[in-house]
């Protein structure tokens, strides 16, 4: 664990690329390869299981700390990361531990069959025998928060170097749900056998934004001189659901989503197609929700997501097909190799012999001649509900990850409104103590009714100018939520709005974010209520 | 009768009415007692200042020329017949804390304070008084800071790897305070001390003042790049990302402050090593040092005073919570990377003028970057 620690910590004090695959090689060098592999499944976010719920976690915690509740609470909102609260706040230790981490989680997982009072005694040995660092991974395993400053491309540079292996082989091979305990770190580099080949997916390969930010809009003369021919590249609409990864193999069916969560058993109306598929086949494509042949926003999809038992009544309302966008394994063969327009014949095929072309849908390609007509298309999405548009060079393979060159999304504007911001909370990680996340009203006669929260869209300096004003205009404060003196006015997009039952303006919007600033404009003439209701389209 | 308190907040600052005077008031006054020369504390503009004598040249440094009274640690000075002494509160070199007493009733305002010796500044010491007004910049109790030789061995040796691997080696502080208590503490057997201009000229101001300090050599245009990479080099808060330091690469940067105790504040600064040593009292050295005082009241000026009123009522102490400007202009009292500082250097301090004049004429002098020297006074935490 102390080689875990020192790996975190020395992982943090450097922003330096090259530095941290360095650390990262040398943390594999030095450990044994069990080590490496919880170490690999923490930062794939390969979570443990929590064993102890965090509210206990917390209690104990607070104990062992010898502080009141209250000041705890307070403590987190300044640290804005439970782990680190409760290292910070334990008396330090003169003691020590050696246990590696593959002995810390063995602990951890064993504590599933005991009882709430040996845990109890167990996590209060433990963080008496760890010093601050320690306590505060430990702490981090322990209540599954994990995330480290790292992405997986440079985990997996470090280990490519170290292995001698392929990145994108090694990409490959760290996907689907593999388990530290059972996958072992030769089975890795070796690749004998395993049974997780059977569902593990392959790496999506992602678009790159045209624009590198929503609002910096590209014409489609720019466009075209960016990506040369038209007739070099296939156009479909970008669809807005969950992406996903539908697997056919051993007579076994697999659904992935993008974030790696095996989803199998959230889409029952996908099974049929899946079973009746020849063997071997893997489909790239976006699930939705539809009725009546239409796809419906993703707000109805989404009311559907979190649910641990689907109900009837849920699938009635909510029920979903799949629009495929490629063909990445077929017959057993992985066919990444092949170009796009090769694949697209194979998953025509393929879409063409289902008899379920009601929930195995194919995302039908968009002619268009140039780059101005694509562009007058483009403006049709919203009504399509689509996000934009899609763009793949007919002569590319289906890579890994997000590249830049073969795949290109091209999104629609924002809608946006002005609206002035009533309510501040602090932020977590890297803007713990700042005030970053704000809630945003608009007018309602003489009233200012909130309708959205945003996070991001503001510079730092931006933040700390904000985080300034909030200190010094605070109206009232409930626990960690401050209301603040309406004056700030700020323009947020979004990319859709609906209608909630749930919200107290009636509106739900989709992907709110700031767009800039507003110092131009008095609070009395921000928007109004009334004009976002009318963005309904009703 | 209810007696009018002896000292008082109002909007300039603590005021004594009985003796006509202020201590440290943010608008111009007659009569002020300064606690120590950080720019939240020691404000231009006023017509008579009252302070420790070795905080005479860097004020005279940062303020122009002003009219200036200095006292050593217990002398009396009485006004209006009410006596005032500065006692040591080991914030600065020259910080002090203001007794003021009258008719046998005591106060004392600590300024800022902490209770480690650093060996450089005079140590702190605890004085008895019916009210005490203090600080708590870091009056939360996840601050809590180990001794300063174990940040100084940490700091020696990320020294000694940067040169192996042939970094240069940046360590930034505050211009007053910081720095000099990094200074003293480096392991000179490593290399030599660099330090940018606005750092030079406050050890300058405490040389004429009689403080010993270790050698430094001020970095200038004419300053040999690969000499100064194998030293050390002090650098402000506001230098940071700058084209000055930005000349030294590759280099590792580190940056001392209390705020480096939490991560997310170290990751915001975006430094390569964050070294967590204040100028400060943390959470245990705050209640040490207000229950020594054995005061029946304690006023909270400025950090997390709500919570930490709060909790010192709990365990028994009389405490309230009052509005100052303190803590807003200088460096450490924000968490807040360098741009929330420059716009605060803006509000209500009127010194910028005769800082940037300071400046220009000093770099001017040493025909230093004015690039470099531009952005500093825009950096702001260089006052």
């Amino acid at each position: 664990m102390k080689a875990f620690a020192q790996l975190f910590l020395s992982l943090d004090e450097t922003n330096k690329t090259n530095e941290k695959v360095r650390i990262l090689k040398d943390y594999f060098n030095a450990v044994p390869d069990t080590d490496k592999m919880h170490m690999l499944a923490l930062f794939t976010g390969r979570k443990p299981k929590r064993q102890i719920n965090s509210t206990l976690v917390r209690t104990w915690a607070i104990e062992a700390s010898n502080i009141p509740a209250w000041l705890f609470e307070e403590s987190y909102h300044v640290v804005g990361d439970l782990a680190e609260t409760m290292a910070l706040l334990m008396p330090e230790t003169a003691n020590s531990s050696n246990k590696t981490l593959t002995e810390w989680i063995a602990e951890i997982n064993a504590l599933a069959d005991k009882t709430e009072a040996e845990k109890k005694l167990w996590l209060m040995e433990s963080w008496a025998m760890l010093d601050s660092q320690e306590r505060f991974v430990f702490n981090k395993l322990l209540t599954g928060s994990f995330r480290v400053g790292v992405s997986q491309n440079l985990v997996i540079k470090a280990l490519a170097d170290v292995t001698g292996l392929e990145a994108t082989v090694l990409t490959h091979r760290v996907m689907g749900s593999w388990m530290p305990e059972t996958y072992t770190y030769s089975q890795l580099v070796e690749e004998q056998d395993t049974d997780l080949n059977i569902s593990r997916p392959y790496p999506f390969f992602l678009a790159y934004p045209i624009q590198e930010t929503s609002e910096k809009q590209k014409a489609p003369a720019e466009v075209g001189a960016a990506l040369g021919a038209a007739a070099d590249w296939q156009a479909e609409w970008k669809w807005d659901g969950i992406r996903a990864q539908l697997i056919k193999r051993g007579g076994e069916i697999f659904i992935w989503s993008r974030g790696e969560d095996l989803a199998t058993e959230k889409f029952p109306e996908l099974h049929p197609f899946l079973n009746a598929l020849p063997d071997g086949a893997v489909i790239d494509g976006e699930i939705l929700s539809f009725q009546n042949g239409q796809p419906m926003p993703f707000n109805v999809l989404q009311t559907r997501i979190g649910r641990k038992n689907l109900s009837k009544k849920i699938l009635e309302e909510s029920p979903v097909a799949v629009i495929a966008y490629d063909c990445l394994e077929y017959k057993g063969e992985d066919i990444r190799y092949k170009i796009q327009t090769e694949r697209r014949v194979i998953l025509e095929q393929l879409q063409a012999a289902t008899p379920y072309s009601e929930v195995f849908r194919i995302s039908a390609l968009i002619k268009f001649d140039n780059w101005d007509e694509l562009g007058s298309i483009r403006e049709q999405s919203r009504a399509m509900i689509a996000e934009g548009i899609m763009l793949k060079r007919k002569s590319a393979a289906y890579q890994v990850g997000r590249g830049r060159g073969d795949w290109w999304k091209w999104k629609i504007d924002p809608l946006s409104v002005d609206a002035v911001m009533i309510y501040a909370q602090k932020g977590h990680g890297r803007r713990a103590d700042l005030y970053t996340d704000y809630t945003f009203a608009v007018w309602d006669g003489d009233k200012l009714v909130p309708f959205a929260k945003a996070y991001s869209g503001l510079t730092d300096a931006e933040i700390n100018k904000v985080d300034y004003f909030i200190k010094r205009n605070t109206i009232e404060k409930f626990g960690p939520v401050r209301t603040v003196k309406p004056e700030l006015v700020f323009e947020i997009g979004f990319e859709g709005i609906n209608k909630s039952s749930r919200h107290k303006s009636g509106i739900a919007l989709r992907f709110p974010r700031i767009l800039r600033w507003r110092h131009d404009k008095p609070k009395e003439e921000a928007d109004t209520l009334e004009s976002l209701k009318a963005l309904l389209g009703e | 009768m209810a007696k009018k308190p002896l000292l008082e907040f109002t909007e300039r600052g603590i005021y004594c009415a009985r003796g006509k005077f202020y201590i440290d008031p943010w608008k111009p006054v007659t009569d002020a007692v300064i606690t120590h020369a950080h720019a939240d504390h020691a404000y231009p503009g006023h017509r008579h200042y009252l302070a420790h004598h070795l905080s005479k040249e860097v004020l005279l440094y940062r303020l122009g020329e002003i009219q200036l009274q200095t006292v050593e640690y217990g002398e009396t000075v009485l006004k209006n017949g009410v006596s005032i002494s500065l006692y040591p509160a080991g914030h600065v070199i020259g910080s002090a804390q203001v007794r003021v007493e009258y008719q046998g009733e005591v106060w004392v305002v600590s300024g800022d304070y902490k209770v480690e010796d650093d060996g450089i500044s005079t140590p702190f010491e605890p004085v008895r008084c019916h009210h005490f007004i203090s600080e708590c910049t870091f009056g939360m109790p996840v601050y809590t800071w180990k001794p300063q030789m174990q940040i100084f061995d940490d700091i020696n040796n990320w020294w000694r790897d940067n040169l192996h691997n042939n970094r240069a080696t940046v360590l930034v502080g505050y211009s007053l305070g910081k720095a000099q208590r990094i200074l003293q503490n480096l392991d000179l057997f490593n290399g030599k001390v660099y330090t940018h201009g606005v750092i030079e000229n406050t050890n300058e101001a405490l040389r004429r003042n009689g403080v010993l300090l270790n050698p430094t050599e001020r970095i200038t245009p004419d300053s040999v790049k690969e000499d100064v990479r194998k030293g050390i080099i002090l650098a402000p808060p506001s230098s940071v990302g700058t084209p000055w330091m930005r000349r030294f690469q590759p280099y590792s940067f580190g940056y001392c402050s209390g705020w480096m105790a939490i991560r997310g504040a170290k990751r915001r600064r975006a430094a390569d090593r964050g070294f967590v040593l204040s100028d400060h009292a943390d959470w245990n050295g705050l209640i040490s040092a207000i229950d020594a005082t054995g005061c029946e009241s304690v006023y909270l000026t400025h950090g997390y005073t709500a919570t930490f009123a709060r909790y010192l009522n709990e365990i028994g102490f009389d405490a309230h919570e009052v509005h100052t400007l303190y803590g807003v202009d200088e460096e450490e009292a924000s968490p807040q990377p360098s741009p929330g500082e420059g716009e605060q250097e803006n509000t209500g301090n009127g010194n910028d003028k005769n800082e940037s004049k300071v400046l220009s004429s000093d770099s001017y002098r040493n025909g230093e970057d004015p690039m470099a020297i531009g952005l500093d006074e825009a950096g702001g935490s260089v006052s």
